[in-house]
């Protein structure tokens, strides 16, 4: 599985024209998706993650939106692709699970009818066979009587149930990119494991790579290979999941970290939380879009700081800070390996 | 669901108790309702009058006038107080040209309201949407009698495109049918085309913005496929409601204009020359037959709701 990547994403850049001005929801987003892995993007609520999913199966296409940047699916340029080549792609070789089990399944229609409906969009499959495999992909995903499943209408099935035949349905052709758009955002927080284990052994028993668009970074912890930081419709950070919770660059990140809650350890006075609110899309900070909330603020901070690697010996680990490498270990209040994955591995024999 | 059907037939009966009482009592209220008086002719002498009342049972309490004219309806015997007609029979003899005219309005509004519904829907905001919301609100703004009458004069008369009124039963020649009824069909449906392609249009760009709609583009369906099967279905539910209750108002009568602008002999017409008579029986007969099919259409839209959303039980 080590060939190039599957997905390659490059100054990605989505706004839209609204009655305050031009929302610019996703900017100059830059990233690799490999083969086989899971890829968390990170981020507050509104800081473009779920556009950016959505503009890759071009689901964001409004008249008022505009594009720029380019994504590369084997072969095919996603961002401007004709409507039939994407209806192509969509299902089959992406497919999409959302963040509301609740209103993303049509009331109307049985949960089978409504996977085999995508098979037969992409495949010549027979009635009969295609059920059958609705059947078998019910089952798989962990639903009881999968068979007798088939038939139900989805406000016979519990919120967890749906979320499991979302993921029937995205996994229903073989696709060999999985976005997840906070897939558990909607659960409780036990369905939240399963549901989470499910897309994990999935990914493993496929191969499928996984873009996991969450808030959530205990759910980052559990599955993610990498994680990408946005933060008001950029990627402030990159790296992979030990870079990000050991090493972080990015003040947001420290941020962002630091505001996990643990249950092993003695309850703080409040909850920690970055002071500020994120900015409007539409009337953002010059330079570093974090600047008016960041501590650490400098005068370079007024000039927009790229997405490169910054530190020596680590070509995968790229943010956008301005600050020496060496003060914002000094400076971060996150020490190394305090938040969510309990001892670095390989750090142990010290 | 046979709870159903027999609870939607108990709740039938007692709405046309309550039809038919109001109307009956109406008519007695009325100044001049007194029906004797017209048959009398002009200046009649009491004893004539009196008689008349005795033959007629006007003399009765009102009660039991009411029991007789209803047993007399039910078993067909019903006759017009200005005509001496049976009212059944008259009746029955209309129901063909009012049926004609309703069930073929019916189809041709709701094909092209839906239509018309999607595709402003499609293009909300659009030259093209404007123009067909500014032609639907025209539609909903004409009369139909004066809209009925201009067709009638400018494409019977004048143009000899169509026939000036004048209807042919189905059963004689059925395309001398259609040509007869396109104007009348037209003429009725433009105002419901207006209305039910406005409510249509906000119905489709409510549905769009649903996340199962998403979730059909992101599973690769056609655009056609998401439009049909996902948004169409979901948006029509509002609809059938409203297409029942006015399939049921035409189907009993009334689209009392359209029939007299055609001059089509339909059940409405004839209630409508009834009414100026204050002839009670037909007025009574033509009323619970309106209502009977109101309230039938009503059973039929709830059960056609129950299969467009599993949601919705009989009960």
């Amino acid at each position: 599985m080590s060939s190039g990547p599957l997905l390659t994403v490059r100054d990605l850049g989505v706004s839209f024209t609204a009655e305050e001005g031009v929302v610019r929801a996703v900017d100059g987003v830059t990233f690799d998706l490999l083969p086989g892995e899971v890829l968390a993007v990170v981020g507050e609520s509104g800081c473009g993650k779920s556009v950016m999913a959505m503009t890759l199966m071009g689901l964001t296409r409004f008249p008022n939106a505009r594009f720029e940047g380019t994504a590369h699916y084997k072969g095919l340029e996603l961002i401007d692709a004709g409507e039939e080549e994407l209806r192509r792609i969509r299902g089959a070789e992406i497919a999409m699970i959302f963040q509301d089990p609740m209103s993303s399944l049509n009331p109307v229609m049985r949960v089978g009818e409504q996977i085999i409906e995508q098979i037969q969009a992409h495949e010549g499959v027979p009635a009969t066979e295609a059920r059958e495999r609705v059947a078998q992909l019910l089952d798989r995903v962990g639903i009881p009587r999968a068979r007798d499943r088939v038939d139900a209408y989805p406000f016979e099935l519990s919120g967890g149930m749906r979320q499991r035949v979302m993921i029937a349905l995205a996994l229903s052709c073989g696709p060999s990119v999985l976005i997840a758009d906070e897939p558990t955002t909607a659960l409780d927080v036990t369905i939240q494991a399963q549901i989470l284990h499910q897309i994990q052994s999935l990914r493993d028993e496929t191969g499928a790579a996984v873009i996991l668009v969450t808030h959530d970074l205990g759910v980052v912890a559990e599955i993610a290979d990498r994680i990408a930081v946005m933060y008001a419709g950029r990627i402030v950070e990159q790296g992979t999941v030990n870079a990000i919770f050991y090493d972080p660059q990015h003040p947001y990140t420290w941020g962002l970290l630091g505001s996990i809650t643990r249950v092993d350890r003695a309850r703080p006075e409040r909850l920690p939380a970055i002071a500020g609110l994120p900015p409007s899309l539409a009337d953002r900070p010059e330079g570093c879009h974090f600047r008016p909330r960041c501590p650490h603020e400098f005068d370079r901070c007024r000039d927009v700081p790229p997405l490169v690697a910054r530190i020596d010996g680590d070509d995968d680990h790229l943010d956008r800070c301005w600050l020496p490498v060496e003060e914002k270990r000094e400076r971060r209040e996150v020490r190394p390996g305090e938040i969510g994955l309990g001892r670095k591995p390989g750090a142990a024999a010290a | 669901m046979a709870r159903f059907v027999v609870r939607r037939l108990l709740s039938m009966l007692v709405v046309l108790f309550a039809v038919s009482v109001l109307t009956f009592l109406i008519f007695n209220v009325i100044p001049g309702g007194d029906p004797a008086l017209r048959m009398a002719g002009r200046q009649p002498d009491p004893a004539q009058l009196e008689r008349i009342r005795e033959d007629w049972g006007f003399d009765e309490p009102v009660y039991v006038q009411y029991l007789k004219t209803m047993g007399q309806l039910f078993s067909g015997e019903l006759v017009s107080y200005s005509t001496q007609q049976n009212v059944v029979a008259e009746i029955g003899k209309r129901l063909g040209r009012t049926f004609s005219l309703a069930i073929g309005a019916a189809i041709m509004w709701m094909a092209f309201a839906t239509a018309l519904g999607l595709y402003t829907a499609i293009r909300a905001g659009r030259l093209s949407d404007r123009l067909l919301t500014i032609l639907a609100l025209v539609g909903i703004s004409m009369p139909v009698f004066w809209v009925g009458a201009l067709m009638n004069y400018y494409l019977g008369f004048k143009a000899g495109i169509f026939p000036n009124g004048d209807y042919v039963p189905l059963g004689e020649d059925p395309l001398e049918w259609l040509y007869h009824l396109i104007l009348p069909w037209t003429a009725l449906s433009l105002l419901f085309i207006g209305v039910y392609s406005r409510v249509l249009r906000s119905n489709v760009l409510d549905t769009l913005s649903e996340d199962y709609v998403r979730t059909a583009r992101a599973k690769g369906l056609s655009e056609r496929r998401v439009l049909v099967r996902h948004v169409l279905r979901n948006s029509m539910i509002p609809i059938v409601t409203l297409w029942g209750l006015d399939f049921g108002a035409v189907l009993g009568g009334g689209a009392i204009l359209t029939e007299a602008v055609f001059d089509l002999q339909g059940v409405g017409q004839y209630v409508a020359e009834s009414v100026d008579q204050l002839d009670v029986p037909p007025v009574l007969a033509v009323t619970m037959f309106g209502a009977f099919f109101i309230v039938l259409l009503n059973t039929v839209v709830d059960i056609v709701y129950a299969v467009l959303d599993p949601r919705i039980r009989l009960t």
